[in-house]
Order: structure tokens, then C-alpha cells, then sequence
């Protein structure tokens, strides 16, 4: 509910019953893992076993700001216009 | 350490609405505020990394271009757009972590998911629970050291216009501009342990970090532009006792603003709990305006960025032999300068000729002079009076400056007429100080043509002198200057200061 108001999603009661099954469902399965003795099994922080993937510090020519702006809902001065950051919830 | 309760009256007034005002004049140096309530401080340094191009796309980082200008896929968070990390940005980080006496580790990269549009993907990726660098310190100019909890990279965000409503503030805007030419842009945190005490020392870690991360070319560092920005974690406790709630204080954009807001956010908290109310966990805004913070918003706890691995990096563990390259590639640090010179001349470091010239970049000049059989200890004062203008390589030859200070040392010319042969040596880029010495009439006056002198002032002087004789000890400033002016200027002060003395006790 917390994270659903920090990103203003305006949830029906059907809507949070439902999720809130799925999520309990989610967390029980979760349960089952906490189940498991998985003392020597090393947490898996990438499917890849890589380190080090780097590119160079070189400019390379980006994205035309008049296209980019034309796909934007609204703009304004060569910039994003988007509603007021706080006090929508007040 | 002594109590200073006469500031905390002072500094409390009643205000129209009949709320308290505080005022932030200064508490400086005193560890122990008001009454007996300790000043305990960490720092958030945010730095922006001197590359050329973002941490994880190939955008320029540069500022002051037109909005929207240095924007590609990944800055913009378009679907497939894939980071890859800058290998120069981390270079400098590890520049950072040396400089900061880090231990330098393997690293992961999380994604810390929050909801403002200065970051178009919705989340900034951070370091987490395994930063590149951490458990350093940065030791003061004086010896304190401030320990430094970790140095980790991440990404800035995009700079945020807030227009309509209440001029400029994000309360009561109507909407906000956004531009992505920052977003992307590389940043090191420099998280300090809670080891500060004083205004002074928070602005002393800031200045020296500062200078550091311009020594070692990391940053350009500098907070007027918010390539450098600062934010303090601020409360207060009575020694013995656990630390108190702290606040967060952001937007302080100089190091003056910094050590006003501190002494401002201290006093609010000391006030609050002698009124018996309750600090609260918030972040708090500092308004250079009014000298004071204000609730910005409370504290999220970790738990709303719900921080995660970003699956599309992966670690980072520079290698033994990439971290020694990095460490003998390192130049000499300010700290390590000021040592040196300190050792050169036996002044203290933190002495104000040292730390100036240091931070001109000018020891190299000072002791060259030293090498070039000069007195390092004249040639530490002319440089730091003379040579504010003249850069880490004044076009004043060495040797020139070395030939004035042993024509001091050895008596033949005044401290005063050497700042003037100076002054000339130094309009002409250079010169011979012993020939514009001469051509001025400069020269040791003899013993006794001096006395004779003195004698003549004496006579000349004759209720100053009974006044000095007399014991008051301020008349001794006419004889002096009588000298002076008797001499054109050509007599050594001390010299004449000396002889009086003697010529009172006879």
C-alpha cells in the first residue's frame, strides 16, 4: 500500500483483495525456500560469471533533443514539462 | 572546554508569530555548545567525476550545455537501452579511495527505485552494501583525523526547474522543467563517519576534501557549479549519552552556508530539547535567505527504495596490479605538501603562509628557491604576500627571489625595503635584487651612523622620550617612526628598536 501512494496508483478494493492474494501466494513460496538448509550455497548475484565490463571514456553523438522532446507528452524551453513533484496527495 | 550559555540567550529571540527565531552566529570552536549539549556531524560529499562521458553511456558530461543536449537511450531509460560502465570513472573513483586511505574492494551496482522524474527510468543505480571503497579517513590540516565510511560510485540524476506557484521553490510549484544532461553524469559519495564536532572542522573536512579531489584530478569539485555538493547529518547529544535524532540538512551550496546551517540546525535542536519537544528523523532544507532549515520531508526508510542487484551489471573487482598502477600514479597530496614544507621552513602545517601557498600550488616554487640557496623561511612570506597573482609557476626566476632573502638575512636591506625591492622584481618578471637594492640607495646603515641617529631623534624627541623613559612604553612607536623618517626609510626597525632599549636602561 505504502509503495501503491509513493507512486500515486489509484488501487480499486477488487484491485488490492486480488494482489494481495498473488502477493501472500508469492510469500509462501518464499516460506518454502527459507524451508531449505542452504548454508553452503553462495548467494547468486549474476547468472554470468563475469566481472569488469567496461567501455572507454569516449563521446559518442546521443539522441536530437527536437525528436526526442516530439515523443514527450509535454515540453517546454528545450525541456520535460511534468506535473508538480510534491503536494498532488494533499 | 568551557559552557557558553551567554550565545544561547542571545541566540533566541521571540518572533512576531510568537515562535522562537534563532539566529546562526558563530559558536566556532567550541566542541562543548550550549550547555554542555555536544555537535555531532557527518558529511555527504557528492562529487562529480571529471570524465568525458557519463558512468554508463557515452553522452558528454558537460556542463552548461543547452538542456537536452547530451541525452542517448540509457540516459533516457528507452526499452533494451543497456549501461555500460565507464572504465575512466572508475579510475578516478579508485583515485578517491587512495586519496581517502580506502580499502578498495570488489563492488556490485543496485537500483534504488524512487518516484521523482529527475531520473526517467524511476531508479538511480547506486552502490548498496559493497562499494568500491571504504573504512578511510581524511586527516585535517591540524592532525584530526575524520573517518570516511565509504567513497561509493553512482549516477546524478537530471536537474529539476520548479516554476509557477512560490518562485522557484518544489512546494507550491505549478509544474516542473526537467533536463536529462546531468542524469547519467558520474558521482563518487564520500560518506564521512559522525566524527565531526565543531562548524569549524565541517568546514575544514570540506575545504581539504576539496583540495584533494583537485590534486588527484578527480573533480573540478566546485560547489558554486554542484559539481561538489554537500549534504550534513546534524544532531546533538550530552557526552555520555547516546547520539540524538539527527536531521539531514540539504541545499548548502558554499562552505560558509555549510558552517551557518550547521550552527543554525545545532542551535534549533538544542532549543527544541530544552523546550522538552522532540527532534524528528527528517531531511531539512537549508534557505540561505533566511538563515534557516525548514521540513523538507521525513526520512524514507531504505526499505522505499526497495534497493535490488541491477541485473544489468555486472561486479566490479579491479585487480592487485590495476589498484597499484592507479596508487603510483598518484601525485603528491596537499597534506603530504604541507608536510613538507612545514619540515623545510619549522612552521607548523596548518600555519596560514603554509596552507595558502600550498593550496596556490606555489611549494614547489618555495623550495626551489630554498635550492637555489635562498632562505626558505623569506622566500615562504614574499611568495605568500607577493605572489597571490602569479600561479603554481610565478615567472619570477628562483634564483632572483633567493638573491633578495640573503640580502635580508645578511642585514644589508630592511624587511620593508626588501618588499620594495620585491615589488619591482616582481612587475618586471624578475631581476637582480642586490642591483635594484643599490639603485634605490639601499644599504646597511653602520652601527655607528645609525646610533649617531638615534642619538639625533633622542634630542629632537625630547617629551617622547621622557614618556618612554618615563615607562610608557607606547611612546617608543614616535621614536620609531622619527628613526624611519630620518633615515629615509634605510634603518632597520629592529635594529633602532633595540638601541632605544638599551639607551633606556643605561
Amino acid at each position: 500500500m505504502k509503495v501503491a501512494k509513493l507512486a500515486r496508483l489509484d488501487l480499486d478494493p477488487e484491485t488490492i483483495e486480488r494482489t494481495t492474494e498473488q502477493l501472500a501466494g508469492m510469500l509462501e513460496h518464499f516460506a518454502d525456500i527459507d524451508a531449505l538448509d542452504l548454508r553452503d550455497v553462495q548467494p547468486m548475484n549474476q547468472p554470468y560469471p563475469l566481472v569488469n565490463v567496461f567501455r572507454e571514456d569516449i563521446i559518442v553523438a546521443g539522441l536530437d533533443r527536437t525528436e526526442v522532446l516530439a515523443a514527450a507528452p509535454d515540453a517546454d524551453d528545450g525541456r520535460f514539462r511534468v506535473p508538480p513533484i510534491l503536494g498532488l496527495d494533499s | 572546554m568551557s559552557q557558553d550559555t551567554s550565545n544561547s540567550q542571545a541566540a533566541v529571540s521571540q518572533g512576531t508569530t510568537g515562535s522562537m527565531i534563532y539566529s546562526a552566529g558563530p559558536v566556532t570552536g567550541n566542541e562543548i555548545l550550549i550547555d554542555g549539549w555536544e555537535l555531532i556531524v557527518g558529511l555527504e560529499v557528492h562529487v562529480e567525476l571529471a570524465t568525458l562521458t557519463k558512468l554508463f553511456s557515452a553522452s558528454a558530461n558537460r556542463f552548461g550545455d543547452e538542456p537536452n543536449t547530451n541525452i542517448d537511450p540509457v540516459t533516457l531509460g528507452l526499452p533494451g537501452a543497456l549501461p555500460v560502465l565507464n572504465r575512466h570513472a572508475v579510475e578516478l573513483a579508485m583515485r578517491i579511495g587512495l586519496a581517502l586511505n580506502c580499502t578498495i574492494q570488489p563492488s556490485t551496482f543496485h537500483r534504488k527505485n524512487y518516484f521523482y522524474p529527475d531520473m526517467p527510468k524511476a531508479y538511480q543505480i547506486s552502490q548498496y552494501d559493497q562499494p568500491i571503497n571504504i573504512d578511510g579517513f581524511l586527516a585535517l590540516p591540524g592532525g584530526k583525523r575524520i573517518g570516511v565510511e565509504r567513497a561509493h560510485l553512482e549516477e546524478d540524476t537530471g536537474k529539476s526547474t520548479h516554476l509557477g506557484g512560490s518562485g522557484g521553490r518544489i512546494h507550491g510549484s505549478d509544474y516542473s522543467l526537467i533536463d536529462f544532461n546531468r542524469a547519467g553524469v558520474p558521482l563518487v559519495e564520500i560518506v564521512s563517519r559522525p566524527d565531526i564536532r565543531t562548524a569549524e572542522e565541517a568546514r575544514q573536512y570540506v575545504t581539504e576534501l576539496r583540495s584533494i579531489l583537485v590534486a588527484i584530478g578527480a573533480s573540478d569539485a566546485k560547489m558554486e557549479e554542484g559539481s561538489m555538493r554537500c549534504d550534513a547529518n546534524v544532531s546533538v547529544h550530552k557526552p555520555g549519552t547516546p547520539y540524538g535524532t539527527r536531521c539531514e540538512i540539504k541545499n548548502v551550496n558554499s562552505i560558509r552556508s555549510l558552517g551557518r546551517a550547521i550552527e543554525y540546525e545545532a542551535r534549533r535542536q538544542i532549543d527544541m530539547n530544552a523546550a522538552g519537544e522532540t527532534v524528528r528523523q527528517e531531511t531539512r532544507h537549508w534557505d540561505e535567505n533566511d538563515g534557516r532549515t525548514h521540513t523538507l520531508r521525513s526520512k524514507e526508510d531504505a526499505d522505499d527504495y526497495r534497493y535490488f542487484l541491477e541485473p544489468d551489471l555486472v561486479p566490479l573487482a579491479p585487480s592487485k596490479e590495476w589498484i597499484q598502477a592507479v596508487r603510483d600514479a598518484m601525485p603528491m597530496l596537499p597534506g603530504a605538501r604541507r608536510a613538507r614544507l612545514s619540515e623545510a621552513t619549522s612552521i607548523a602545517a596548518d600555519a596560514e603562509a603554509i596552507m595558502v601557498v600550498v593550496e596556490r600550488g606555489q611549494d614547489d616554487y618555495v623550495l626551489a628557491v630554498a635550492t637555489a640557496g635562498g632562505d626558505v623561511g623569506r622566500a615562504l612570506v614574499h611568495v605568500k604576500e607577493a605572489f597571490a597573482d602569479l600561479g603554481p609557476t610565478p615567472s619570477v626566476p628562483a634564483a632572483d627571489l633567493a638573491g633578495l632573502t640573503l640580502l635580508e638575512v645578511a642585514g644589508t636591506i630592511t624587511a620593508t625595503q626588501a618588499k620594495t625591492v620585491l615589488a619591482d622584481i616582481v612587475a618586471a618578471g624578475g631581476g637582480n635584487a642586490a642591483a635594484i637594492a643599490a639603485s634605490k640607495g639601499f644599504e646597511a646603515m653602520d652601527t655607528g651612523a645609525l646610533e649617531a641617529m638615534v642619538d639625533q631623534v633622542i634630542a629632537d624627541n625630547a617629551v617622547a622620550w621622557a614618556k618612554y623613559c618615563g615607562g610608557e612604553d607606547k611612546a617608543m612607536g614616535a621614536l620609531v617612526g622619527a628613526a624611519m623618517k630620518a633615515s629615509q626609510g634605510k634603518a632597520d626597525g629592529k635594529l633602532v628598536t633595540a638601541l632605544l632599549q638599551a639607551k633606556r636602561l643605561a
